[in-house]
């Protein structure tokens, strides 16, 4: 006949029925028997049933089908509503209440009871025979059995009447879309007290293994139980009780049992878990849930993807918007991933729905993810819900014994922890003034450190010139322009790329330079890592160049010594770099350096820094720097040491590329910019990071030779510590002097702009706004 | 007491919007669209510096004698458009900036839900609920 939509508790109610009626197992009721008995005790006047026979078809093939059946029962349920019996009634006629027969009522509720609290099952299987209703969506089923649901019969004895539906189930055919619906109702039938969760949906699994205990119970009982029941049943007028349970519990098979079931409650209770008390877990949806969250994950401590969960749940031929909010109310932690406990909860869900009972608002607490691993086991009252630690299966079995408050103290501890794992933990990013950070992020950005892990500064020129020059150039600009004093104006414009270059070079090492400090140098630093404002890295030409520079450098610092050679600094850098050893030549450049740092305007420190800590990076940018070098080297190095950046540091930097760069062109293999970099960022950082370059690169020779330079320095230790430290504050000092003053030029310009754009609104009639 | 909160994508088509006064919806779809507007320049304003420090909190975007509409964008060019009551003084930025979080976090929570596809309109009812929160008591 047409799709025969039937309610969960209808399903049960009619395969119970059917399973009374079909005595011989042979899936098919006579008219006679049974059958006429039933309709008779419909309280349907003959021609109602002889009509709802022709309907059904039965009339047709000369007996009930399982098909026939329910459908007859279907249309006695609309006859006794006062519904005309039509075809289309059928399916079409919503929140029918159950048929009512007669006397046989009370037994059969009794009876059904279990069979209905094994509802899933039996509706796997029922669903099988007849046309499956649409996913299962039973929507009478749910709203009612929420109210009335008593807890529907335990499962053990009321799943007895599974089993002797379970003729029918041979074929699950049910084209349930869904096979874990499977029940499969295996053909066991019989005895298929629906072992276990197997494929079933939980509920049905549930009604499952109830049904298994009862199976016997009820097939032994099922035959004599009728007849008395017709003839008790007869007499007895329906049970005003059940009669009275019917109307208000139409759909709701479960108060029928709750009726019938005073002893069953529990057994009820675990049965409509599912539904009445909506929200727990019985220990066979339980199991079932585990076996199902081990075909995705096979690990019960892991988590299921989100991707893996959707697809699963998709199966379910539930709404996406319905899915999406059962995702919303198991995913607990929000971590897009479903544990063990999450999933049995949207498994669950995803049952209760298709059962037709709504969606809550927010989880229910049974099923909030607790640490225990707790089943809801035939507890009536406890919701042990899924509690359930994701990693023991095990202990899934029954265990129902945990009361909730137990659960529910777990569960806020469980939160945080799940909360916690959730938690990023902000990784500390060094503040250093806003230049630095600035070219820390470039150079993160541009994944600079190839080679140095430590060290963010090995940014390949080319590329952090292209990524910085703009940024470089720009503050560069504003720098230029406002230190006249510096030269570096002309340098500026005439060198963006160097500048860029050199910038980036610098801000790399700026960048390194604080992570370089954190971390412990290999060989132990003697100094201290320089503070950020230092762009010069005075600490590391002073320490590398214990024996040279260091007196040169020790001049600097305390005033703003002409420079001292600012022609000699580039040479000699020139030359340094020449030399293999990167740290001696850096060093020896950069006591250079340093002295001519003071002087701003002169940037020949740069050169020279540039020149050193090109000589002492001993990275594979030797060969990007080659290039930036050359075109450094070729422009005016000074000049591009001038650049003039608004910090002092940018412009130590740029000189330290420059020198870099100089030295760079000088020896292919001379270490890479980093080692300028870091100087500039601080004498400290850039000398261990020269160090640390020179160390790992160990590619160039220059990183070779410079290495020796560093026990040499290490040996140096202490005294080169003092005088560095004594060096690093003088240059602070006159560091600090340069960078108020760029930074006063950096006003000034910026009013200037500020007044520009202001002429420029008042030309521009509000272009927007 | 927020009025008005809508989530619009980087398309610039919105993903969620909702005000309270239900006849105002049309005039708070406008407002919001207008501010949209305000939005892209904000960015664009903000764009010469490295993405990394661009703050995800635009501030007002735009005062009316009604109302005041507050931005919020976020990496990945969602934004965020709050049109807020002129009359409720007592809301701070501060307290703008933690609606502007919590939004941010449910909708990063909506993000997560692997049923949503990206680009579609918002349906969560947890996000639904957390707007109302927000609008009712305006934090």
């Amino acid at each position: 006949m047409e799709g025969l939509t039937l309610s969960d508790a209808e399903q049960k109610y009619y395969s119970d029925l059917f399973s009374y009626c079909d005595i011989e197992s042979t899936k098919k009721v006579a008219s006679n028997g049974r059958v006429v008995e039933l309709f008779r005790a419909a309280q349907l006047p003959n021609e109602v049933v002889l009509q709802i026979m022709e309907l059904c078809g039965a009339t047709r093939l000369g007996y009930f089908g399982r098909s026939q059946f329910y459908i007859a029962l279907k249309l006695v349920a609309v006859a006794q509503s006062g519904l005309p019996l039509r075809v289309e009634s059928i399916n079409t006629v919503k929140d029918l209440p159950l048929p009512r027969f007669g006397a046989s009522k009370n037994e059969q509720e009794s009876r059904h009871t279990t069979s209905y609290s094994s509802d899933t099952e039996n509706q796997g299987s029922y669903s099988g025979v007849i046309p499956p209703p649409p996913g299962r969506v039973q929507v009478k089923k749910g709203s009612v059995s929420h109210d009335t649901v008593q807890p529907r019969p335990s499962t053990d004895q009321q799943e007895s009447t599974s089993p002797v539906v379970s003729p029918q189930q041979s074929p699950p055919t049910s084209p349930h879309s869904w096979r874990k619906h499977n029940r499969h109702p295996s053909g066991g039938n019989n005895e298929r007290p629906l072992p276990g969760p197997g494929p079933f949906w939980s509920p049905f699994s549930e009604a499952q293994t109830g049904s298994s205990a009862g199976d016997a119970m009820w097939s032994g009982h099922s035959p004599p139980p009728p007849q008395e029941n017709w003839v008790s049943f007869a007499d007895t007028p329906p049970t005003s009780t059940l009669l009275a349970m019917h109307p208000a519990s139409v759909q709701d098979q479960t108060t029928v049992r709750t009726v019938a079931s005073a002893t069953t409650a529990n057994e009820i209770r675990r049965q409509s878990s599912s539904y009445d008390d909506p929200w727990k877990i019985t220990d066979e949806q339980r199991q079932y849930y585990v076996n199902q969250f081990k075909t995705i994950q096979p690990d019960l401590n892991g988590f299921i993807p989100g991707s893996a969960a959707k697809e699963f749940f998709t199966k379910s031929k539930l709404p996406i918007l319905e899915l999406s909010h059962i995702w919303e109310l198991s995913d607990f932690d929000k971590d897009g991933a479903l544990t063990l406990d999450e999933f049995c909860a949207a498994f669950h869900l995803v049952v209760a729905r298709k059962n037709g009972y709504d969606l809550p608002e927010k989880l229910p607490e049974s099923l909030m993810p607790k640490l225990i691993d707790l089943e809801d086991s035939a507890d009536v009252g406890d919701q042990s819900g899924e509690v359930g630690y994701s990693g023991s299966p095990a202990e899934a079995p029954p265990s129902k014994s945990p009361s909730m408050p137990s659960l529910n103290q777990t569960w806020p501890e469980l939160n945080q922890s799940s909360e916690d794992t959730a938690i990023v933990h902000p990784v500390p990013i060094r503040m250093t003034p806003s230049k630095i950070h600035m070219q820390e992020m470039e150079l993160k950005r541009t994944g600079s450190d190839h080679t140095n892990p430590t060290s963010p500064l090995l940014v390949k020129p080319p590329d952090l010139s292209e990524e910085n020059k703009i940024n470089s150039s720009v503050k560069f600009v504003s720098g230029n322009t406002v230190a006249d004093g510096y030269s570096s104006s002309d340098s500026f414009t005439s060198d963006p790329e160097q500048i860029g270059n050199t910038v980036t070079r610098q801000r790399s090492h700026s960048g390194t330079s604080p992570d370089n400090t954190a971390p412990p140098p290999p060989p132990p630093r003697p100094h201290p890592s320089h503070s950020r404002s230092s762009s010069l890295d005075m600490n590391r030409t002073f320490t590398v160049t214990t024996g040279q520079q260091q007196a040169g450098v020790v001049a600097h610092p305390p005033a703003v010594p002409p420079r001292p050679q600012p022609s000699q600094a580039p040479g000699s850098h020139v030359h340094r770099p020449v030399d293999a050893e990167g740290l001696i030549t850096h060093t020896s450049t950069s006591p250079q350096q340093i002295p001519e740092q003071p002087n701003f305007a002169d940037f020949s420190q740069f050169e020279v820094f540039a020149a050193s800590s090109v000589n002492e990076e001993p990275d594979d940018e030797a060969e990007m720097h080659p290039e930036v070098l050359q075109v450094e080297k070729t422009s005016d190095p000074s000049s591009s040491l001038r650049v003039a950046k608004p910090d002092g540091r940018v412009e130590e930097k740029t000189a330290a590329s420059a020198p870099a760069n100089v030295g760079k062109s000088t020896t292919p293999l001379a270490p890479p910019p980093k080692p300028i970099r870091r100087r500039l960022k601080s004498e400290d950082e850039l000398r261990p990071e020269v160090d640390e370059h020179s160390q790992k690169t160990g590619v160039l020779a220059a990183v070779l030779a410079s290495q020796p330079s560093i026990p040499r320095s290490v040996g140096k230790d202490k005294k080169a510590i003092q005088a560095s430290i004594r060096r690093n504050k003088e240059t602070n000092t006159v560091l600090a002097r340069l960078n108020s003053e760029l930074q006063q030029q950096l006003k000034d310009v910026l009013e200037e702009r500020i007044s520009l754009e202001v002429q420029l609104e008042q030309l521009r009639p509000f272009s927007h706004l | 007491m927020a009025v008005c909160i809508a989530v619009i994508a980087k398309e610039n088509y919105p993903l969620y919007i909702r005000s309270i006064p239900a006849e105002h919806e049309l005039k708070f779809h406008y407002t919001v669209h207008t501010s949209l507007d305000v939005v892209d320049e904000k960015v664009s304003a903000m764009g010469k510096a490295l993405v990394d420090q661009r703050e995800l909190y635009l501030g007002l975007l735009y005062p009316t004698e009604d109302y005041k509409v507050y931005g919020y964008v976020t990496n990945s060019k969602v934004k965020f458009v709050m049109v807020v009551d002129s009359s409720n003084t007592a809301l701070r930025d501060n307290e703008i900036r933690s609606m502007f979080r919590k939004l941010h976090n449910s909708y990063t929570d909506v993000m997560c839900n692997p049923f949503y596809n990206p680009g579609d309109r918002i349906h969560s009812r947890a996000f639904d609920n957390m707007v109302t929160s927000m609008m009712v008591q305006g934090c």
